[in-house]
């Protein structure tokens, strides 16, 4: 904050002319880059089509529209879409926790036979472009081996292969290993299995990284858009993405963008909400420098 | 199979070897039921690796060489696959179309973020709202920006264009020209992705040791060469591993052309993904849309392996 802050790439006043010029200049392109689309957007979802389509565009809409918001809604019935999405988007996140953090937790603290092996086929899949396995995974979901179900236009298609998420595993498991085994050990002194063990000592511990791993399979889930237009081939099924892409050619483009405001506010009420922990995700996503 | 004493924790007891060091067989079987546990904890991760992960990458690669109907059985096929795709001229325009799109998004998205990183780690008031707005466009579903700018791109009432226009230039096509499509689409994704990049590097840069910048100021390096020789080398790694990550995601654009473009103008912005897509999703051709993910995969590997030695290396 002050000026006795750590030493950076400039050692030049603070509070001089020169930097002065330089943050106002930040500041200004940055929120013409980033705040300026998003507040275009609002503002120009409440305009009259006709307004939309004039050259050059109003700046403010002659006439407020805010109720283009609810027909909208009503229109394309995103409240259909909506749900559709809080399925997908709760069951991978439920899915992922409820088969990650076990096997976190085997691979760190109970340590199986080939538990490295193991560890390591999983950390492979790291190093495949998702793209890839796009066509055999779709044929995988239309017939499930051995079971020989059908998972097109069911939830679990999308559930059950984001369970199969190498980077959750390592980054729980990385967590886990810092517990010290003492204290499981003693855990288990007292009679609890392990069951008990991991419910009642190592998860209370792992608040942090469970935040950041929920945080992380919630976004991707949401954001997520091939998989799901796969996925659902039944138009009253699809999640908001895969909705707004199909309505989009024939939509009056004030309503579409009233659309897009719609389905861009969880997401965006989500980072304003847990900000630190995104960002904390975002480093743990990187590498350490 | 002595894994699991062996890396159990030097300080911690094993109580079965130490009360009765003779009784090999309770030992045994205590590690039975030790591992039948681990492996129950593990099996469901296991069914989903085994469903969704391992089994299609080697189907994946099967595929490439069959042509499949659904009626009747896989028919292997050899090489066909491969020769129907190198000689579609779509196949040569998807990956000169994904090169271009890779280079020109290594461009803005690998030094930009790094350039607004370096400023934003000089500025010293609202570091907040710069590292707040920076990443909202992150948070945006994918298609939503696609959406957001195809209408900013609009050559009448578009938001671009408009602004061009009251500086008196007229403005390009963008989507509509063959010569600008897929400039325009690189430009979405950038806006979209550098947020992440920029923290990244952001937070790589505060680690950065300030008595190097004192250190080489006193030897009299001015700012360019601080630049060379401290803050590159001390963010040398973060800087190629996102580099090789940032390849491997870039040739992997499907979205914003699909919804923006949908391959055009004149195959201008047709990717090796969306042709994927269409030779999988739309002609029905498993096989060979196979075979292009399989080249793909080839090409892509070089990446992921030199990402694994990169990150081994750091962390050895």
């Amino acid at each position: 904050m002050s000026d006795r802050a750590v030493r950076t790439l400039f050692s030049g006043s603070r509070t001089g002319i020169g930097y002065k010029v330089a943050f106002t200049v930040t500041f200004v392109v940055f929120t013409a880059a980033f705040v300026l689309p998003f507040l275009w957007l609002v503002i120009g979802a409440m305009k009259p089509a006709v307004e939309l389509a004039q050259v050059p565009p109003t700046i403010l809409p002659r006439t407020w529209n805010p109720g283009n918001y609810t027909e909208a809604w009503q229109l394309m019935d995103l409240g259909k879409y909506f749900l559709n999405t809080v399925v997908v988007v709760a069951g991978a996140w439920a899915v992922q926790l409820l088969v990650d953090v076990p096997a976190a937790y085997a691979l760190s603290k109970l340590r199986p036979v080939l538990g490295n092996g193991v560890l390591a086929l999983m950390l492979v899949t790291l190093m495949l472009p998702p793209a890839t396995l796009l066509v055999p995974m779709y044929l995988t979901i239309t017939d499930l081996p051995i079971l020989g179900i059908n998972l097109v236009n069911n939830p679990a298609a999308i559930w059950l292969p984001a369970a199969a998420n190498a980077f959750n595993i390592y980054l729980l498991k990385r967590f886990f290993d810092q517990i010290p085994s003492e204290l499981l050990d003693a855990a288990r002194m007292d009679g609890a299995g392990p069951v008990t063990v991991l419910w009642r000592v190592v998860l209370p511990m792992a608040r942090p990284i469970l935040a950041v791993v929920s945080i992380l399979s919630v976004v991707a889930a949401w954001k997520d858009f091939i998989w799901p237009l796969l996925v659902f081939s039944d138009p009253a099924l699809q999640t908001l993405s895969v909705a707004l892409q199909r309505f989009a050619p024939d939509t009056p483009i004030n309503l579409l963008l009233a659309g897009l405001v719609l389905a861009a506010l969880p997401m965006i009420a989500v980072f304003l909400a847990f900000q630190r922990h995104i960002l904390a995700g975002l480093t743990a996503g990187s590498v350490k420098g | 199979m002595s894994s699991s004493t062996l890396l159990r924790p030097a300080g911690a007891p094993a109580p079965d070897a130490s009360r009765r060091p003779g009784r090999a067989p309770g030992r045994l079987r205590r590690r039975i039921v030790e591992n039948l546990t681990a492996y129950g904890f593990l099996c469901a991760a296991l069914l989903c690796f085994a469903l969704f992960s391992w089994y299609p990458i080697v189907r994946g690669v099967l595929l490439a060489f069959q042509q499949v109907n659904f009626i009747t059985d896989p028919v292997w096929v050899g090489w066909d696959n491969f020769e129907l795709l190198f000689k579609d001229p779509l196949f040569w325009d998807a990956w000169r179309n994904t090169l271009l799109f890779t280079g020109l998004a290594l461009v803005f998205g690998f030094f930009v973020p790094f350039l607004i990183a370096v400023l934003l780690n000089e500025l010293r008031h609202a570091k907040g709202y710069f590292r707040l707005v920076v990443y909202l466009p992150v948070m945006l579903p994918p298609v939503v920006a696609a959406l957001l700018w195809k209408w900013f791109y609009d050559p009448g009432p578009g938001l671009f264009n408009s602004l061009l226009r009251a500086v008196g230039i007229d403005g390009p096509h963008w989507l509509d020209d063959s010569s600008t499509s897929l400039l325009s689409l690189v430009l979405v994704a950038t806006w979209s992705n550098l947020g992440s990049a920029t923290l990244i590097y952001l937070a790589a840069l505060q680690t950065i040791p300030g008595e190097l910048y004192e250190a080489a100021e006193l030897d009299g390096a001015n700012v360019v060469q601080r630049m060379r020789h401290v803050t590159i080398p001390q963010t040398r790694f973060v800087l190629l591993v996102l580099l090789l990550l940032q390849v491997v995601a870039t040739m992997q654009i499907f979205t914003e052309p699909y919804i923006m473009t949908g391959g055009g103008p004149d195959d201008s912005t047709v990717t090796v993904l969306l042709l994927l897509y269409r030779y999988a999703f739309v002609y029905n051709d498993f096989g060979t849309a196979s075979a292009l993910s399989t080249l793909l995969l080839l090409v892509l590997s070089v990446f992921s392996f030199a990402y694994l030695r990169v990150t081994r290396k750091a962390e050895a």
